[in-house]
C-alpha cells in the first residue's frame, strides 16, 4: 500500500527498484578487441540498473528527508554551521580548478599554486602565525598533523623522552586519540568546577611526574574552549608549558569566535588546525569533506608536513618536498591537500576581508550571548558570565520533571529546528551548546529562543510524558539504535 | 557585507539586552596583548563581482583537461561525469546538511551511505564497507593501523608497487611509533599486513592468489589497494583480500588539483569493529518502519578518547553522495562497459605508441594505463609536451613515462600525442 502521504515520500533502496534494460548513462559501443588484462574478466559485479529520471527522482526524494542549514537554524556547538555562500560552489567548478591534475607540471597550474599561496598568507596573517601547511584533510587530520610536528621537533631536539601530552578533560574526543595515535601518554587535567583550566590544576599536571615537566611533550587546548569560554589564564599557562618545554597545540573548531580580531600566536599558540568547513564557510555535505590546514611559529615550520607552496626568486610557486626541507614529518595525505576546499575558503575570505572577519566573530559572540541572556532563567547555566561564540546549558531544571537533553533536542527536531549539541562536553550532565553563528539575524533568534521558552514552559506544565514521543512530524520516529548496535546490518547484501 | 543578517539596530538592542554597553566588553575574558590593533593586514571586503573575477582569473592560468589531450593518472583520473551528478550534490539538502547525528531528519544523508556502502562491498567483493575516509593514501594508512592492532605486530609488507605518494604517507603514520617498520618484499612471522596494490602503480594487474598463500604461511593479513576503481568492471574482485581499500575518485569526482576525493575502506565482517571511520546501519523507528542510522560509534573518539580505534571523525559525505549517484546512473552495464572503454582506450593508445620510433611498452598487461620507455629523459619530455599543450604522464625514472587513457581520450587526443611525441623525440 502507497505510504506516501503530501511531500512526504517512501523511497526504496536501489537495489529494490525494477531492473532497467539500459544503464542510466549512454556509453560508446565498445570495439571487439582482446583484452590485454592478463587475468580473466570479471563476469557480474552485483549493480542495480536504472534510467537517468529514476536515479534523479530517487535522490531528489531522499533529499526531502534531510534538513539542512538552508532550511532553517542549525545551532549546533562546535560545529559553526553559518551560510555557505554559493559563489563559493561556482568558483570550485571552474574548469581551470576542478579540471587540474595534482601532478601536472607546476609550470601548467601557476594560477592554483598562487591561489594556495594567497590562503596561506590569509591564515598566516589571521593565526599570527607564520608557517602553514593547507594538506590535512579534516580538523582531526590537522590535529595529527600538529601534533606530529611536534612530535618531530622533540625527535629532532634530542627530547624524545618527551611523552606526556597534557589535555583538559572537556576537549574533543578526537584530541587525546589523535595522541595516542601520535605514540604520546594523555594526563587529562580537570575543569569541571569553573569549566575553565585554573593555573593550580594546570601546575598539578605539568609537574606531575617530573619537577620541572621535562616529560612533558606539548599541551592540546580548544580555545574558547568546549564550553565556550574563553581560557582566562591561558597566556599564565602558556609561559609556564614554555618554561617547561613543552609546546601548545591549539584546536582551531572554536575560531569563529576570534577570527579577525584575536591572533592565536598572541596567546601562546604554537600550532593549531584550522576548519576550512567551520569558520570558512565551506559546506559540510552532510559529513564532509571538510579541510584542516595547520599553522604554527616559525620555530615549529621547520617540522611541520610537506608540502608547503613558496613563492622562488623568479616569482614562480613552486610545491616544495622533502629534499627542501629535511626536518619535515613528512606527507600526510597524497597530494596537496582538499583543494577544492581551498578555492572555496579563499573565495569566502575575500568576500569578508578584513573589516568582515572582525564582524563575524563580533556577531557570533554577540548572537550567542544574547540566546545565553534570553534563556538563563529557563535552563541551568553552569558557568556564569559571558560566553563566547557558543553558550552551554543543561537539563538540570528539566530532569526533576522527567525530561532530559534529548527529549529537549527531539522536541526541537519537531518544531522544526536542528538541535543544538547534546551530551558535549562529557564533564557535565545533560549538557546542550548551543552555537548560533553570525549568518543569523535576531529575528531567527527570537524565535529559536521563544521555542525554548515553550519547552521549558511545557516541561513545568507537566507535560513530560508528551515529549518522550517526539519528534513525531518528521518522516522518522525516535530510532532504534540499540538494534542498530547489536546487529549490524550495514548494507543490502547483509540484508537482503 | 551580504553575509551578515544583522542590522546596527539589532546589535544595538541585542546589547542592551545582555547588559553590557559594547560588543568588546563581551570578549574581557581575553588578555589584551591578544587583541589586534583596529584591523588584521588583509585587503577589505570586496563584491561577487570581484571576487568571482579574482579567482577566476587564477583559474585561467591553468591548463586544464577540458581543454588539451590528457594522458596522466598515476591515481587520479580524468573521467567524465554526468550532468545530473553535480546537480544531485548541489542540492541544499545534501550541500548543507551536517554529519547525521540526528537521524529523524537526516534519513537522506543515512540512505545514501547506506547504499554507498553497498555499492563498496559488492565492487569490491567484502562483506562490509565504511561511510568513507579521507581519500585512497589514509585509507591505506588507516588499513595498516588496522591490521596491526588485529595481529598485534608492527611490520608492514609491500608486495607489489604502491603508489609513491601512498607509500610516503604510509611512512609518517608508522613513524610515530619507532618499533614499526615497513619493508618491501614478502611477508614472516611478524608481519601485519601485505599491501598488493592491482593494477599496482605501473598499472599491471595482479592475481590475489599467490599473496594470499604467502600471508596464510604467517598468518598475515592481505590488503588490497585500488587507485583505479573502474577497474572492478573489468578485473576480478578481490575476494581473497582480507582489506579492500582504495581510491575511488574516478566515479562522479572532480580531478580538484587532488582533493577533495574519497578513499573506501572494506573488509572481512569479522573485522567490523576494528574498522575506522564511521558506519551507517538499519534498523527500525518507534513505528516499526525501515531507518538507517550512524552506528558502532562506541569505537570513536567521542566515546572512547585515548581508547579509539582511529582519531577519525568524518567521512567524505559529499564525495561519496557524488560516487553513489554516478554509480546508480552507469548500473551493471553502464559501469561494466565504461571498464571495458577505459581499457580499449588503452590498447588504442599503446597500439599507436608502440609504433614509434625508440618507443617501447613496458607493461604485458595493463587495465588504462601502462609504462613506456622513452630515447631520453621522461622529465623533460613531459615538460615540451606541456609547452605543447598536452598534459602527457607522469615521469618516472630516468627514461620511463607513465600514461593513462580514459573514456575520455579521443582518436584525436592519441593522434596529437604521437604526433607530438614523435617530434620531441
Amino acid at each position: 500500500m502507497n505510504q506516501d502521504r503530501g511531500l512526504h515520500y517512501e523511497e526504496n533502496l536501489l537495489w529494490e527498484k525494477e531492473y532497467s534494460e539500459s544503464s542510466g548513462v549512454d556509453l560508446a559501443e565498445p570495439e571487439d578487441i582482446p583484452l590485454r588484462i592478463g587475468v580473466a574478466p570479471r563476469e557480474e559485479v552485483g549493480l542495480p540498473q536504472l534510467s537517468e529520471p529514476q536515479v534523479v527522482r530517487h535522490f531528489v526524494r531522499m533529499s526531502t528527508w534531510n534538513y539542512s542549514i538552508d532550511h532553517g537554524f542549525f545551532p549546533l556547538g562546535s560545529c559553526t554551521m553559518k551560510h555557505n555562500p554559493r559563489l563559493n560552489e561556482k568558483l570550485a567548478r571552474l574548469s581551470g580548478f576542478a579540471q587540474i591534475h595534482p601532478m601536472q607540471p607546476q609550470s601548467t597550474v601557476q594560477g592554483a599554486l598562487e591561489l594556495m599561496h594567497e590562503l596561506q598568507n590569509w591564515l598566516a596573517e589571521l593565526t599570527g602565525l607564520w608557517g602553514v601547511c593547507l594538506a590535512p584533510s579534516a580538523g582531526a587530520h590537522g590535529e595529527l598533523a600538529g601534533m606530529m610536528t611536534i612530535r618531530r621537533a622533540h625527535e629532532i631536539q634530542g627530547n624524545s623522552k618527551r611523552k606526556i601530552v597534557l589535555t583538559p578533560d572537556s576537549s574533543h574526543g578526537t584530541n587525546p586519540a589523535t595522541a595516542v595515535m601520535c605514540g604520546f601518554e594523555v594526563r587529562s587535567i580537570s575543569t569541571q568546577e569553573t569549566g575553565r583550566l585554573s593555573v593550580e590544576a594546570f601546575k598539578d599536571a605539568l609537574y606531575k611526574t617530573d619537577e620541572n615537566g621535562a616529560d612533558i611533550a606539548g599541551m592540546m587546548v580548544t580555545n574558547p574552549n568546549t564550553c565556550g569560554l574563553f581560557e582566562r589564564n591561558i597566556i599564565e599557562i602558556s609561559d609556564l608549558l614554555h618554561k617547561a618545554g613543552g609546546y601548545f597545540y591549539c584546536d582551531g573548531a572554536n575560531f569563529n569566535a576570534l577570527v579577525g580580531k584575536v591572533r592565536p600566536a598572541d596567546f601562546g599558540v604554537d600550532v593549531m588546525h584550522i576548519n576550512l568547513h567551520k569558520t570558512f564557510s565551506t559546506p559540510h555535505g552532510g559529513g564532509g569533506p571538510g579541510s584542516g590546514p595547520i599553522c604554527c611559529t616559525k620555530d615549529l615550520a621547520q617540522y611541520m608536513p610537506v608540502p608547503r607552496v613558496i613563492k622562488n626568486s623568479k616569482g614562480e610557486y613552486i610545491l616544495e618536498t622533502k629534499e627542501d626541507r629535511s626536518d619535515t614529518l613528512g606527507t600526510l595525505k597524497a597530494f596537496q591537500g582538499q583543494f577544492g576546499m581551498f578555492v572555496r575558503a579563499l573565495s569566502y575570505m575575500k568576500s569578508h576581508g578584513s573589516d568582515g572577519l572582525r564582524q563575524v566573530s563580533e556577531d557570533a559572540v554577540l548572537n550567542a550571548n544574547y540566546i545565553l541572556s534570553q534563556l538563563k532563567d529557563d535552563y541551568h547555566v553552569p558557568y556564569e558570565g559571558s560566553c563566547m561564540h557558543e553558550c552551554l546549558l543543561t537539563d538540570k531544571k528539566q530532569k526533576q520533571y522527567d525530561v532530559t537533553t534529548l527529549d529537549i533536542a527531539k522536541a526541537l527536531v519537531e518544531y522544526g529546528y536542528h538541535p543544538m549539541t547534546i551530551y558535549f562536553p562529557l564533564i557535565l550532565a545533560g549538557t546542550m551548546l548551543i552555537e548560533p553563528t553570525e549568518t543569523e539575524s535576531k529575528d531567527t533568534l527570537e524565535r529559536f529562543i521563544s521555542t525554548m521558552k515553550k519547552i521549558a514552559q511545557d516541561v513545568k506544565d507537566g507535560k513530560n510524558k508528551e515529549f518522550h514521543d517526539l519528534p513525531k512530524s518528521t518522516p522518522r520516529k525516535r530510532l532504534d539504535e540499540v538494534r542498530a548496535a547489536r546487529n549490524p546490518v550495514l548494507n543490502y547484501n547483509i540484508a537482503s | 557585507m551580504r553575509y551578515l543578517p544583522q542590522t546596527a539596530n539589532a546589535r544595538k538592542e541585542m546589547l542592551k539586552a545582555v547588559g553590557v554597553s559594547s560588543i568588546d566588553e563581551l570578549f574581557q575574558d581575553i588578555p589584551k596583548t591578544a587583541f589586534v590593533d583596529g584591523l588584521v593586514d588583509l585587503p577589505k571586503h570586496q563584491g561577487e563581482i570581484e571576487v568571482d573575477r579574482d579567482l577566476s582569473a587564477m583559474a585561467a592560468k591553468n591548463m586544464n583537461a577540458d581543454d588539451v589531450p590528457f594522458f596522466l593518472g598515476a591515481g587520479v583520473y580524468n573521467h567524465h561525469i554526468p550532468a545530473s551528478v553535480d546537480y544531485i550534490i548541489q542540492r541544499s539538502e545534501f550541500l548543507t546538511a551536517y554529519t547525521p547525528y540526528q537521524p529523524e531528519i537526516a534519513q537522506g544523508t543515512l540512505q545514501v551511505i547506506f547504499e554507498y556502502q553497498t555499492f563498496i562491498s559488492k565492487l569490491t567483493g567484502q562483506d562490509i564497507a565504511n561511510a568513507s575516509l579521507y581519500d585512497g593514501s589514509t585509507a591505506v594508512s588507516e588499513a595498516a593501523l588496522m591490521a596491526m592492532r588485529i595481529t598485534r605486530r608492527n611490520k608492514v609488507a609491500i608486495g607489489t608497487v604502491l603508489n609513491p605518494e601512498y607509500r610516503k604517507v604510509l611512512n609518517s603514520y608508522m613513524s610515530n611509533y619507532e618499533e614499526r617498520e615497513v619493508f618491501e618484499g614478502d611477508p614472516d612471522g611478524d608481519t601485519a599486513c601485505v599491501i598488493v596494490q592491482s593494477p599496482d602503480f605501473f598499472g599491471s594487474p595482479h592475481k590475489y592468489d599467490k599473496w594470499r598463500k604467502k600471508c596464510d604461511e604467517v598468518g598475515a593479513l592481505l590488503v588490497v589497494v585500488v587507485t583505479e576503481i573502474v577497474s572492478l568492471g573489468l578485473l576480478p574482485a578481490p575476494l581473497e583480500a582480507d582489506i579492500v581499500c582504495g581510491e575511488s575518485q574516478s566515479i562522479g569526482i572532480p580531478m580538484s588539483y587532488g582533493g577533495p576525493h574519497l578513499g573506501f575502506f572494506a573488509c572481512k565482517q569479522k573485522y567490523l569493529r576494528q574498522v575506522p571511520g564511521r558506519l551507517c546501519g538499519m534498523t527500525k523507528d518507534a513505528d516499526g518502519r525501515r531507518s538507517f542510522v550512524l552506528t558502532l560509534s562506541t569505537r570513536e573518539q567521542h566515546i572512547r578518547r585515548e581508547k579509539a580505534t582511529s582519531n577519525i571523525c568524518t567521512n567524505q559525505g559529499l564525495c561519496a553522495l557524488a560516487f553513489t549517484v554516478h554509480m546508480a546512473l552507469l548500473g551493471e552495464d553502464g559501469f561494466k562497459r565504461l571498464a571495458l572503454l577505459n581499457h580499449q582506450a588503452a590498447c588504442r593508445l599503446a597500439e599507436a605508441v608502440s609504433c614509434i620510433d625508440g618507443v617501447k611498452i613496458l607493461n604485458d598487461r595493463f587495465f588504462n594505463e601502462f609504462v613506456i620507455e622513452l630515447p631520453k629523459p621522461s622529465s623533460i619530455v613531459v615538460e615540451d609536451l606541456a609547452t605543447c599543450g598536452i598534459i602527457g604522464g607522469y615521469a618516472l625514472d630516468d627514461n620511463q613515462l607513465l600514461i593513462a587513457a580514459t573514456e575520455m581520450t579521443t582518436d584525436d587526443h592519441i593522434e596529437e600525442f604521437v604526433n607530438t611525441l614523435s617530434e620531441i623525440l
